[in-house]
């Protein structure tokens, strides 16, 4: 079991040593003078000499590969082009939004998909079952940037004009400050975020419940007169849940990497608003950093639920 | 006073592709304390009755009545019949593994279901449970409890099954098809244990089973079902020594006995089970009977009554239900016939291999010798797990032995490769157990016969249409299906799929490997005999695996028994069923359980003929609507 999770660390590790590999070296071959980024349009050859040579530049990109690794070991991702301050701080100081978005929207969506699923599985081919899906299809089908703009238009915009703030239009305010303040203002967030997973979720929940249902071990449940609301959420859910840790890990892991069109539409500034100035900035270390971050996540996730697996399937142990 | 008392009982199941006819006006009743078998080809209701009447298919609609302990089963609310699950009736399936849940604990299981019907503390349950454990044969229970199904073997697994049916002690228990899934030797054991079980606690036992000689042996009174429909009841023992149906008589003809020598055919019943989406008219099983008349397809049976109790759905009453025993007069001399296959000192390990971990071997074949000669059928049987497809696969080329020899027309195959390998591949062929898995579902059975024709550069075009036609009528397959896809036929069509497609390069061996336990008897019958006809025409090899010692009995010449990987006894079939050597070859015949053997004529009388108005009550009040 320690060999397993032993085993799974080293390749995790292998994993984000070549994504750094891949991220650095990309960065290299695009065109654009990162010196040029930071001493602005009107600096002269020389200015730009000089800078290139203060980023270590100038040296071969081995050594400077050579140099951001050993550096990042330590946990120094070097300094942003633009305004100089460590790119560490800057990502930590915007993963409380990322955070706070997932966490909430993850709760949400588990609460709607789940539900709606166990509700279409029980009554397979039903009216009830045929509303569900239509549920799925709609989340399914529509993009993320619609449904943020429609739900402002909606519970901001309409509100406003009728003269009463039903809930805010978005911004992040801290948690520790006042919850009741930070939750009011994730309320569109989460929703949005919610509305097109829980989709996933649904059709997920629906399709492993579907086929639990026809197991023998359900049969046996109801043969030793367990009542139904037992069967279905004790007996069968605890085999579906397996499916579902592996899709929720993912997802996590996904969008604590940024949740890029929510936060943009939300005016949250999370790790996912960063990485979209970064990139408009070409401010190679900052993207570099969220990268990174994004892989480490995946990675990580990825052995959690691994190591939940054995906890959960006892064949596995 | 009966335990439980059915009346007229009548099944529909609605579904997308119309109503299913599961059950036809079916009575029975059973006594306390006693066993009553149900039996049934698959399909013919037996399963689908049991767990309707229990409130287990709420999807069906039941009419008649299901008397219990005087009360009506039919009647109750879902939660009526919910308490009486588990605290009155105890139910044990087919499958141990797939039947337990395998993420809880089998004591937790146990307990859930003490906890559902009774208010007892924690500490007071799992007493309870394992007592009920240790009772049923699971050693060193307290421990055991917090162990999950996977770690139980099959026959420990029913072990907890039937604890957890008897924890309760409920007065009846229904068993379905309780030993199927298990080897021969562990049936025996669960069997007795269940008979041990309801002699301690006077539990009534509902057996539900395809396997006749099971019954024969176990029950009190049985019925005969087939399509939805109760062709027989009666005592067992007359039930199956001197059948009233024609049915139940081509049933027990249709099974291969461990008392017969081989080379006498089997008496297959023609034909497949009908659609249960028909409403059932004049004699359902008409289609098949050998014995039918006009009045057959026409009108519905009367049920014949015998002083015996026996009942039967059927125009003609048992006298005439007579039929001749056809002998083919296939006799295999045991002459001296030029070896095909030769299989010397062949072993096998399998290597765990992991990253870190040391290196685990598992020897699967420890020395295996044996020929088989031109035209001989040699059986391969052992329980799950010895070994013998393995060695099945070594034979064919499939998996490379560790040590050893196999040649094949004097040819030594298993160090060929290459271009040599794939010549060698046509003269072996396979066919498979799961003729539902082993066929792929979206090509055309054409092109899954022909495919040995275009593989090996033998024929194409119209030719190959007309070659794969003549094996398709060779084997009793219609050659205008040439276009269809597999799930069109049924079971037993589809295993004549795989024997065509084996027969297509004129193989010098054909390895059966369990070619007939997926189906149900009365189709076996038509496979096996297809078999032996087909071999005395072009004098084929057969290398014929099964677990199943009638059948093999049935069927070859020479038995090799296989045991942890090791032959232990091979001899020819009949002298090795006369005189088993082996302790293990004893323990596997001593497994065996066969119908008593037909009488002669019968000896019991018709009482009484009832019009089959008042038999088909439900249908006939439905047509009248």
């Amino acid at each position: 079991m320690i060999r397993y999770f032993m085993q799974r660390l080293l390749f995790a590790c292998l994993v984000l040593v070549s994504l750094s590999v891949f991220v650095f070296f990309l960065f290299f071959v695009a065109p654009g003078d990162p010196a040029r980024v930071v001493a602005g349009d009107k600096a002269t050859e020389a200015q730009l000499e000089q800078i290139r040579e203060n980023l270590g530049l100038d040296r071969p990109i081995i050594v400077q590969y050579g140099s951001f690794v050993s550096k990042a070991i330590q946990g120094d991702l070097g300094y942003s082009y633009r305004n100089q301050q460590p790119v560490l701080d800057l990502i930590t100081r915007r993963i409380p939004a990322t955070v706070s978005l997932v966490i909430g929207g993850v709760i949400v969506w588990l609460a709607i998909g789940i539900p709606i699923g166990v509700m279409s599985a029980r009554n397979a081919g039903s009216k009830k079952d045929r509303l569900g899906q239509t549920f799925i299809l709609i989340g399914l089908s529509f993009p993320t940037f619609v449904l943020g703009m429609l739900s402002l238009y909606c519970l901001y915009f309409l509100p406003r004009k009728a003269g009463f703030m039903l809930f805010p239009a978005g911004g992040y305010k801290p948690f520790l400050d006042n919850p009741a303040d930070w939750a009011w203002h994730l309320v569109l967030p989460w929703t949005t975020l919610a509305l097109v997973t829980a989709a996933i979720y649904a059709r997920l929940t629906r399709g492993q419940l579907l086929q639990v249902l026809g197991e023998d071990y359900i049969r046996t449940a109801r043969a030793k007169g367990i009542s139904e609301g037992k069967v279905i959420y004790k007996h069968a859910m605890r085999a579906t849940l397996t499916p579902l840790i592996t899709q929720l890990g993912a997802d996590i892991a996904f969008l604590l990497g940024g949740s890029i069109v929510i936060e943009q539409v939300y005016g949250l500034q999370g790790v996912g608003a960063l990485a979209v100035q970064a990139v408009a900035n070409q401010d190679r270390p900052i993207i570099i950093g969220v990268v990174m971050l994004g892989g480490l996540f995946i990675v990580m996730a990825n052995i959690i639920v691994d190591l939940l697996y054995t906890l959960l399937d006892p064949r596995m142990r | 006073m009966p335990l439980i008392e059915a009346h007229n009982v009548t099944i529909r199941i609605p579904t997308e592709d119309g109503v299913i006819y599961a059950a036809n006006s079916i009575s029975f009743s059973v006594e306390a304390g006693e066993v009553f078998g149900i039996a049934g080809e698959s399909g013919s209701g037996k399963s689908v009755l049991m767990q309707a009447i229990t409130g287990l298919l709420p999807g069906a609609e039941i009419t008649g009545e299901v008397l219990f302990q005087g009360q009506d089963l039919l009647k109750m609310s879902q939660k009526e019949l919910q308490d009486l699950r588990g605290s009155h009736i105890g139910m044990v399936f087919q499958d141990p593994l797939s039947s337990l849940h395998p993420y809880f604990t089998i004591g937790s299981q146990i307990t859930e279901m003490i906890h559902t019907h009774r208010k007892i503390s924690a500490e007071e349950a799992r007493a309870l449970t394992v007592d009920m454990l240790e009772k049923v044969g699971i050693e060193d229970a307290e421990s055991r409890f917090d162990d999950y199904p996977h770690q139980f073997s099959g026959g420990m697994r029913q072990r907890v099954m039937i604890a957890m049916a008897l924890v309760l002690h409920p007065p009846l228990i229904i068993a379905d098809e309780p030993t199927t899934a298990l080897d021969v030797t562990v049936q025996v054991q669960i069997m007795d244990l269940l008979d041990e079980m309801r002699r301690t606690f006077g539990t009534t036992v509902i057996m539900i089973t395809h396997d006749l000689g099971l019954l024969a042996n176990i029950a009190d009174h049985a019925m005969v079902m087939y399509a939805g429909t109760r062709l027989e009841i009666g005592a067992t023992e007359s039930l199956f020594s001197n059948p009233a149906h024609p049915y139940t008589l081509g049933l027990l003809k249709s099974s291969p006995s461990s008392q017969e020598t081989g080379g006498k055919s089997l008496e297959p019943i023609q034909g497949n089970p009908p659609s249960l989406l028909d409403r059932p008219r004049a004699c359902i099983f008409a289609e098949r009977c050998p014995q039918v008349q006009n009045q057959c397809r026409s009108a519905r049976p009367p049920l014949q009554k015998y002083d015996d109790g026996a009942e039967a759905l059927c125009h003609f009453s048992a006298h005439d239900t007579q039929a001749m025993t056809v002998d083919t007069g296939l006799q295999k001399s045991a002459s001296k016939r030029p070896i095909v296959v030769d299989v010397q000192d062949v072993r096998l390990t399998f290597h765990a291999k992991s990253m870190f971990g040391k290196k685990r071997s598992t020897e699967v074949l420890k020395g295996i010798n044996l020929q088989i000669h031109k035209g001989e059928t040699f059986g391969l049987v052992g329980e799950s797990g010895c070994g013998k497809s393995t060695l099945a696969r070594v034979i064919a080329g499939l998996i490379p032995a560790s040590a050893g020899e196999v040649t094949l027309d004097g040819v030594p195959i298993l160090s060929v490769t290459g271009q040599r390998w794939r010549q060698m591949r046509r003269h072996v062929q396979l066919v498979f157990q799961d003729p539902v898995g082993s066929l792929n579902p979206r090509r055309r059975i054409g092109a899954i016969i022909g495919d040995p024709f275009r593989i090996h550069d033998v024929a194409h075009g119209a030719e190959q249409k007309k070659k794969v036609q003549e094996l398709m009528e060779m084997v009793g397959l219609n050659p205008e299906h040439y276009n269809r896809f597999p799930s069109e036929f049924s079971g037993g069509q589809r295993q004549r799929i795989g024997i065509a497609r084996a027969l297509a390069l004129k193989p010098s061996l054909i390895i059966f490997d369990e070619p007939v336990s997926a189906l149900d008897v009365s189709i076996q019958a038509q496979i096996l005999n297809l078999m032996q006809e087909l071999q005395r025409d072009l004098n084929l090899t057969y290398l014929f695996i099964s677990h199943d010692l009638s059948v093999v009995r049935h069927v070859c010449d020479k038995i090799a028994v296989m045991d942890a990987g090791q032959i232990v006894e091979l001899n020819q079939s009949d002298k090795l069923f006369a005189e088993p050597t082996h302790p293990f070859t004893r323990k596997l015949l001593d497994a065996i359980q066969d119908p008593p053997p037909l009488q002669e004529s019968s000896a019991r009388k018709l009482v009484e003929t009832e019009p089959a108005a008042a038999v088909f009550d439900g249908a006939v009040m439905e047509a009248s609507l």
